[in-house]
């Protein structure tokens, strides 16, 4: 067990150093100059003025020195300036995260709350409308664009219907809550504001529903699939022999076997939903880290694509990490491989 | 495991779904197999139908601006409306066709070329090669698809072909690790140590003897996966990072017309494009899928 961590724990730092510099690499030999980006046309125009600009940037020292001032203040916890709100990076992720956080947690629990619960009944119940209603269910989140869910979402309920508000995290009438967490939910809780907290709530339903659709749609049909191999074993059928209940059976033989892969899929799942938010994000107006991206890509806004790019690949591998090892735990055979 | 991690969820799940359907019977399987594949691959080839006549089936010119008939709901002279510009929406969903399904198969070929040759050539010559591929392999699938692809396409500037540059960095790593492991297993099958024997170099031995008998899983993977690639091509071209206006993108005409609550026919027809072919693909890819899988086929 010990050999299986600490191999794992090496890989994935030895791979967050090369993730480093790949993303120093798509910075630095980019075609599109990012001094006439910062500059704009007319003082990119005057060499002096570019000189300058290169050396206090560091752009005039060679590749391999560039990237170890970059690793050194990436150590200090330095990403640098975004171009565009001239804030450090790392401000701006902190101001921008827990709304992404937010959104792709309520999404997550969603989608195991509502997809766990489909597949077990579609696979019990195989065959019958729940099971087709789920399949139909299934292939519309992963096939339909999240981004044109997303608009129809808000033209029927918002636009034709009224029910559900507009984009954002609150009314533009509305107050925020102070500021604890930077979750609205819980802040709104901790102040004792209970209008924020449905106002807040009711804004997160149609974004987290569009986020959801295509994790909700993996879950369920993994949770069937897996849930109907685990039917047909052995340890099943004696446990009906011996007479137990159905619904035993059910609950406590097949259950627990036939989550395993789910466990494996729902971290992966949640892992690409704190980083698959730029779609849903844009179209909602929502303040995170996905439309932070979104736009410093837009602006070419070097330091913020480059913070952002290292942050949700390091986010990525350290939930491939934490899988991994649940994994482990969970069934043993792993480490003998 | 690492390796069971990053095999796309796809992959996953279909193993899972496969050994699971074993208990259905055999009417059951072949409708669902091949009567969902079928309808998948007529979706497909009317899709291609259309954008190949594009231009002769298209009502106007897919760039006709006419401001006088902006924003007109669907009618008969407009079967789906007019947009901001006055342009028909359903000329412009024709051709719109052309750009999507081309950059995606496109996109996807080329990835599972690349791909392909790198587990390839990993499995098949072992030791340190193997090794530096496949961290190399790892190291771009430690970032997020969309995320690495939108700075590679802003990095590089707007433009199609620019997006399928970006779009090719992020895709190639799982066909890597799929056709390594394919290569793996029929590495040390007879057939290849005869072809050794007799001579044959591993260029050859690789190319000519391993890799056509390792292509079902690769070929279900592209169908798969040709629906992915519309869906991230789509969503970039949302973002403004995919074709330069005014080509006709479905993706671009979602974005276009998203603001436009009223005038709802702007965005929702083109996105129920994407929709349905995406649609298309997956329902052929879950056919392939059964019909090319061993363990499927001798039931």
């Amino acid at each position: 067990m010990f050999r299986y961590v600490s191999n794992r724990l090496i890989t994935s730092v030895v791979l967050a150093l090369f993730a480093t510099l790949v993303v120093f690499l798509i910075a630095s030999v980019v075609p599109g100059d990012p001094i006439l980006a910062m500059l704009g046309d007319l003082a990119a125009s005057k060499p002096e003025i570019v000189a300058e600009y290169r050396a206090r940037w560091g752009l005039d020292l060679p590749l391999w020195q560039q990237y170890w001032i970059f690793l050194q203040r990436l150590f200090h916890g330095d990403l640098g300036i975004s171009i565009s709100t001239g804030r450090p990076v790392l401000a701006d992720i902190a101001q921008y995260a827990p709304a992404t956080v937010e959104l792709g947690t309520i999404a997550f629990v969603l989608s195991i709350a509502i997809g766990v619960p489909f597949g077990i009944v579609a696979a019990v119940w195989r065959d019958s409308w729940v099971d087709h209603s789920a399949r139909f269910i299934s292939l519309v989140g992963v096939s339909s664009p999240v981004f044109w869910l997303a608009f129809i979402a808000l033209t029927i309920f918002y636009g034709w219907l009224q029910i559900a508000p507009g984009p954002g995290r609150l009314d533009p009438i509305d107050f925020p809550p102070a500021n604890v967490t930077g979750s609205f939910l819980i802040d709104s809780l901790i102040a004792g504001d209970w209008e924020t907290f449905k106002t807040a709530f009711a804004h997160l339903i149609l974004p987290s529903l569009v986020l959801c659709a295509a994790t909700l749609g993996l879950i369920t049909r993994i949770t069937r699939a897996s849930m109907l191999e685990t039917l047909g074993q052995d340890y099943v059928r004696v446990a009906r022999a011996k007479g137990m209940k159905e619904r035993a059976v059910i609950v406590r033989h097949a259950l627990p076997n036939a989550l395993i892969p789910v466990i494996t899929l729902a971290g992966l799942a949640y892992a690409n939903l704190l980083t698959g938010t730029v779609l849903t994000e844009t179209i909602f107006s929502w303040p995170g880290l996905g439309r932070y991206t979104f736009r410093s890509a837009l602006s070419l806004d070097l330091p913020a694509i480059m913070g952002m790019t290292l942050l949700f690949a390091i986010v990525y591998l350290i939930i491939n990490l934490l899988v991994d090892l649940s994994y482990a735990l969970v069934d043993p055979r792993v480490l003998k491989r | 495991m690492t390796d069971s991690v990053a095999v796309s969820d796809d992959v996953q799940v279909a193993a899972i779904e496969l050994r699971a359907e074993s208990t259905s019977t055999r009417g059951q399987r072949w409708r669902r197999r091949y009567g969902l594949a079928a309808i998948g691959v007529a979706i497909i080839v009317a899709w291609m139908l259309v954008a190949l006549l594009a231009p002769w089936i298209a009502p106007y010119r897919p760039d006709l601006v006419d401001v006088t008939q902006r924003l007109l709901p669907p009618s008969a002279a407009h079967w789906l409306g007019t947009d901001t510009l006055g342009r028909d929406v359903l000329s412009r969903l024709l051709y719109g066709a052309r750009v999507s399904l081309f950059v995606s198969i496109l996109v996807v070929l080329l990835g599972a070329a690349f791909g392909i040759l790198v587990g390839g050539i990993a499995a098949y010559a072992g030791g340190w090669v193997e090794h530096a591929l496949m961290r190399f392999t790892d190291l771009v699938l430690c970032f997020p698809p969309i995320i690495l692809a939108m700075a590679i396409a802003a990095a590089l500037g707007i433009g199609t072909v620019n997006t399928m540059i970006a779009m090719l960095v992020v895709w190639w790593p799982k066909f890597a690790r799929l056709a390594r492991g394919l290569v793996l297993v029929q590495r040390h099958q007879e057939y290849v140590e005869a072809a050794h024997v007799i001579g044959y170099g591993p260029g050859r031995v690789l190319l000519k003897h391993i890799l056509p008998n390792a292509l079902g899983p690769l070929i279900v993977l592209c169908t798969l996966d040709v629906g992915h690639a519309i869906l991230v091509f789509a969503g970039l071209s949302f973002l403004g990072l995919g074709v330069v206006p005014p080509t006709a993108e479905w993706g671009a005409m979602v974005s276009e017309g998203r603001e436009l609550v009223e005038q709802w026919w702007c965005a929702t027809f083109a996105g129920l494009a994407i929709f349905t072919v995406v649609m298309g693909f997956n329902f052929l890819g879950d056919g392939v899928r059964d019909w090319l899988d061993p363990r499927a086929r001798r039931r």
